[in-house]
């Protein structure tokens, strides 16, 4: 068990918790009609007709909306991720400057 | 148990003296030379073992190299003479995490390194990779740290290179030129202490440490190199472009080395400044890095199509995590609520530095897998494995849960603890931590849905049985300490934190009192 300072963690309970869930769920699917409907089996796309081959969503089409929504904070992302060496190393000079700014501050601000 | 006080010298020196006659004993037969390397692994493996165990159960462990007694350190008018390596609970998790790794990445390589293209030297590479990091966290002294550090860069640079491709040759160029120039800051940093001190072993300057505008400088370089080895934001642009296009095996060696940096920044801003820097400032730094970490590498691994970028973001992303946690309990050093939720925010961030390594390593090793079979990494052109390469799909399963902090998987212990720590410090940290657990998990469901799931796309077989042996060593690290995380931490995750408190602890085994 894991103390994690304001409540316990046990992976081993949560298991047991999750078999008993899964057997539950399971009783209760069980209880439902016996009969089978073959309709029920097809996906309803707003009555458009679905083709017989199968498809397959290709990675570029996953979260397109949530990239698109996004798209000026990734416009600048991408812009800092140029693949430049120089780049790269200007970032880590500033973060450098800025921590030594930061260390220093005290000092030079009254 | 047994216990030798030559292990630490023995588990630096082993790796290095194996290097160099692995070349000699593949001219005999590849196969020897595979069962070699496995077996120097495997010794490795138990030892730091042996090791972390004798360090847990009695603490810090001294290797003075050269002295007719190890364990004592010659001093001469309060200078430590000699190399000194110096094991606590921190150095020996870190040793466990290295070692680990290494053997996984060894087991791994057998099948998906092929014959015929320098394999020997790869071995001789990874091996001089282990002892780079394995030096690097058990030196109790700077320059010898600084050595380390070198020796691990370039032996990472010639992995990453090793498939001699276009792109693997640019990412080992910008991972040399970054390491490099990190390595120069931290030399920088060496000299000015010795310039001061006249010392170089660590206990020895922190004991001796007067906080000089000498020191803040030295602070600032130290801080910022080391950052930018792990992975930090803004400085963790040469991460995606060197992990992707290393051999797979080697990507998970990267993340266990870039740790090994997080382990030094840890020791410099613990063990070497603790409580006479502002450890507020350094601490509200780390947790900036921490969550820019965090949030840009997850946002930045969603749109990726690259399966090795992708991860090669989330380890960025992960990395976060770990700051996020180790720079709570920086910023509460020394206040009273430090023993309350400080040292639990800690044990959360450094409980997650081995998770991450096991976790992110397999989830290395399957995109390798997948890369073995399909000869691309790009998602779009994959589809369907799940009905051929079904461990694969396993492995990969586990490894996604457990990077998203499902449970019952190691991810999630480690994360709850940094959870509820990080709340009572401000909730809006708790907050952005479980919003990037939610997109890693948008972003893993990307990866399993191109990958694995839709109509059988490819006809590819399963990886080879020495890989998949290789994805199982870390998957059952994965569920052991997800599982019993109760048990991870206080024997393991616990000593270890509390090895970086004990400012003091670290000081005295060297200088006495």
């Amino acid at each position: 068990m894991l103390e994690t300072g304001f409540g316990y963690w046990d992976a081993i309970a949560w298991i047991v918790a999750f078999i008993v869930i899964c057997i539950v769920v399971y009783i209760i699917r069980s209880m439902g009609k016996k009969e089978h409907r073959k309709e029920a089996e097809e996906p309803f796309f707003s009555g458009v007709e679905l083709p017989d081959e199968k498809v397959h969503v290709k990675a570029s089409n996953i979260y397109w909306g949530f990239i698109e929504s996004m798209k000026g904070y990734y416009d600048v992302m991408k812009k800092m991720h140029d693949g430049i060496i120089n780049n790269y190393i200007s970032w880590f000079v500033f973060i450098a400057v800025l921590l030594l700014i930061t260390l220093f501050a005290k000092e030079v601000i009254p | 148990m047994i216990y030798n006080e030559a292990i630490p010298a023995i588990l630096i020196g082993l790796p290095l003296l194996a290097a160099f006659i692995t070349p000699i004993i593949n001219l005999a037969s590849k196969k020897a030379r595979n069962a070699f390397v496995i077996a120097i692994l495997a010794i490795e493996e138990l030892l730091i073992i042996l090791l972390a165990w004798h360090v847990f159960t009695n603490g810090i462990v001294i290797y003075t190299m050269g002295a007719k007694n190890p364990s004592i350190v010659p001093l001469q008018a309060a200078v430590p003479v000699r190399i000194v390596l110096e094991i606590d609970g921190m150095a020996a998790f870190m040793g466990l995490i290295s070692c680990t790794v290494a053997m996984a990445a060894g087991i791994y390589s057998i099948a998906f390194i092929k014959e015929g293209n320098g394999k020997a030297r790869y071995y001789t590479l990874l091996l001089i990779m282990l002892a780079g990091m394995l030096g690097m966290v058990f030196t109790g002294d700077l320059f010898n740290l600084f050595v380390f550090l070198e020796i691990l860069s370039i032996a990472s640079c010639g992995l990453i290179a090793y498939r001699q491709h276009a792109d693997a040759v640019e990412g080992a160029f910008k991972y040399l030129v970054v390491s490099n120039i990190a390595a120069l800051f931290v030399l920088f940093a060496i000299a000015l202490f010795y310039a001061q001190y006249d010392l170089l072993n660590i206990a020895a300057i922190a004991n001796a440490m007067q906080y000089t505008q000498l020191d803040k400088i030295a602070l600032a370089l130290l801080v910022a190199a080391f950052a930018m080895k792990c992975g930090a934001v803004p400085m963790h642009f040469w991460a995606p472009d060197s992990y992707s296009t290393a051999p797979a095996a080697i990507t998970a060696m990267l993340v266990a080395a870039s740790q090994a940096s997080l382990y030094a920044l840890f020791r410099v801003c613990f063990t070497l400044y603790g409580s006479l820097m502002n450890y507020h400032m350094i601490g509200i730094a780390i947790i900036i890095f921490g969550l820019l970490s965090m949030f840009i590498g997850v946002t930045m691994a969603l749109p990726q199509k690259d399966i090795k970028r992708l991860m090669a973001y989330h380890a960025i992303s992960q990395t976060g995590y770990m700051l996020l946690g180790v720079g709570v309990g920086l910023y509460l050093l020394g206040s009273s609520d430090f023993n309350v939720y400080g040292i639990k925010a800690m044990e959360g961030g450094i409980f997650h530095i081995i998770n991450h390594a096991m976790y992110k390593g397999l989830l290395f090793l399957t995109a390798g897998a997948i890369y073995y079979r399909l000869g691309t990494r790009n998602l779009n052109e994959m589809g369907g494995l799940g009905h051929t390469m079904k461990f694969t799909s396993i492995y990969f399963i586990i490894g996604a849960l457990a990077i998203a902090g499902i449970p019952p998987f190691n991810g999630f212990a480690s994360k709850l603890l940094i959870y509820e720590a990080c709340y009572k410090v401000s909730p809006i940290l708790s907050i952005v931590a479980m919003l990037v657990s939610v997109l890693t998990l948008a972003s893993f469901i990307k990866v399993f849905h191109s990958a694995f799931m839709g109509p059988k796309m490819h006809d590819v077989k399963e990886a080879p049985k020495s890989m998949l042996a290789g994805m199982a060593v870390l998957t059952f690290v994965i569920i052991f300490f997800g599982l019993f995380p109760g048990w991870v931490v206080s024997h393991i995750v616990h000593p270890a934190a509390m090895a970086l408190v004990e400012k003091m602890a670290y000081i005295n085994a060297v200088m006495g009192g």
